[in-house]
């Protein structure tokens, strides 16, 4: 099984890779996001420093978001996603591998170049470790929440905007305690515990919501 | 289709599953939920404006917990009623429970919106604004779009059994959040300020005013009942509209 799983985490890494443009425009969107507030507050770098890690984590939270939303659009297009439920492999599995390889190409490049905008925020720079580590637990939950979203929505008309009114509400969590973990850290304080509230939703998403996302599928599927 | 049974003292507990044994069933409980409602909230109300007291912190502003409070407790409670109704639906396959479900969703959604209303109309002149960023008031805001968007999952999908069972499966999904989502807020909120409005911290309230807070909520509970039967019963129809006996129905009522 797990060569199974080894498997479809390469072929999406690959099909990631061949059409790069797909992966930069989601990064391109969260800069562009992050972009927007400072030109709509105006650049008081007191007001910029206190809303930075909002900011940068609503945006994170959009673009993740925006990204899930295709995540099987592809596979169910070309029909790949019905061999995939016929497999011998356990569809929750697969999924899994899905969506951990979606957070390779579109999580990971967010939590990378974060510090880079938080620096534009004039954001502390003892709380970058903070900032990258909750955005490191929390983006991999918000890849599979949204999963849940885009199998719903699958082939769906204007599914795009349906799984924005579906995942954005059960995304609450997350970001409140993401976004918390720095408040925290600014305050002096110690941020442990968000951080092993983040990591427990992390672990209680992984290991029910392939389920949930695989039902979701098949539902679409019939 | 053969019929499933579940026979336990004479009585076969699955005949009223099937929504051409349902639909008379519901007709006929409809007038009593609704008219037992309707009594509750006269009692309800004249209690609420005659006979309760004043409060002496809150002056006459407070009166409007008859609404508010109900409403609150019903939104949340249809919540689960809808995802016990949606589990049931993919558990056993069975299409009335679907229907139940999305017959529920708009009622709740609707007590959420009384509730959060009320309570804006009751902050103003108590708290001096119409908004709080309380974690009741948030959680309350987050399960009206839990509902909104179960609706509009059904609605966005054409083929009836697709959208029962992608909603019921949100349905319990949603059910899962509702519990983390309200305690996250409710830590968000004591981390960025402190409560500046408790709403816990009650004063002890009149007997009078605990009857007519009850009497309403079984009002609201009871209008509930009556609005969503009657709203299955149109899905029914709708639903059904190939059915020999919706087709019999129909002409009887020309």
């Amino acid at each position: 099984m797990l060569e199974a799983l080894l498997c479809v985490i390469g072929r999406d890494l690959r099909l990631a890779m061949r059409r790069r443009s797909d992966v930069a425009t989601a990064l391109l969107f969260f800069v562009i996001v992050v972009t927007l507030f400072p030109l709509a507050l105006g650049p008081e770098p007191n007001l910029l420093r206190a809303i930075a890690p909002g900011v940068i984590w609503v945006a994170a939270l959009l673009a993740s978001m925006l990204s899930a939303a295709r995540l099987f659009a592809a596979d169910y297009a070309d029909g790949t996603l019905e061999q995939m439920a016929l497999s011998a492999t356990p569809l929750g599995a697969i999924v899994a591998a899905k969506v951990a390889a979606h957070w390779l190409v579109s999580g990971l490049p967010l939590v990378a170049i974060a510090p880079v905008l938080a620096l534009q925020f004039d954001l502390d720079q003892s709380l970058l470790g903070a900032l990258v580590l909750s955005l490191l637990l929390g983006t991999p939950v918000l890849s599979f929440i949204g999963a849940i979203g885009a199998a719903l929505t699958l082939g769906v008309r204007g599914s795009g905007v349906l799984t924005a009114l579906l995942v954005l509400p059960l995304y609450v969590p997350v970001l409140v305690i993401g976004a918390g973990a720095l408040d925290v850290a600014a305050a002096g304080q110690s941020s442990e515990p968000h951080f092993l509230l983040l990591a427990a939703l992390l672990v209680l998403a992984g290991a029910f919501t392939p389920w949930a996302i695989a039902a979701a599928l098949r539902i679409s599927l019939e | 289709m053969s019929q499933p049974s579940l026979v336990i003292g004479n009585i076969n507990w699955f005949k009223y599953a099937s929504p051409q044994t349902f639909f008379p069933l519901a007709g006929a409980m409809i007038p009593w939920f609704g008219w037992a409602a309707a009594a509750l909230a006269a009692a309800g109300l004249y209690v609420g404006f005659f006979v309760a007291p004043t409060d002496h912190q809150q002056g006459e502003a407070y009166r409007i917990i008859f609404i508010h409070v109900p409403a609150a407790w019903m939104s949340m409670f249809i919540y689960l009623v809808m995802a016990f109704w949606a589990g049931v639906g993919l558990a056993f396959n069975t299409r009335l429970s679907h229907m139940m479900a999305q017959a529920l969703a708009p009622t709740g959604a609707l007590m959420t919106f009384l509730a959060l209303w009320t309570g804006a109309l009751w902050g103003k002149p108590t708290w001096g604004t119409w908004w709080v960023w309380d974690a009741r008031l948030t959680s309350e805001l987050i399960l009206l779009f839990l509902y909104l968007g179960f609706m509009a999952l059904q609605a966005a999908i054409d083929e009836p059994r697709r959208a029962d069972r992608a909603g019921a499966l949100l349905a319990l999904v949603g059910s899962v959040n509702v519990p983390i989502i309200y305690f996250s807020v409710q830590w968000w909120n004591t981390l960025h300020q402190g409560a500046s409005v408790s709403l816990t911290a009650a004063p002890r309230m009149a007997a009078t005013m605990l009857a007519g807070m009850l009497l309403m909520a079984f009002a609201f509970w009871f209008y509930s009942i009556a609005a969503s039967l009657h709203r299955v019963r149109t899905i029914i129809l709708e639903r059904e509209r190939g059915a020999d006996w919706v087709k019999e129905y129909a002409r009887g009522l020309r």
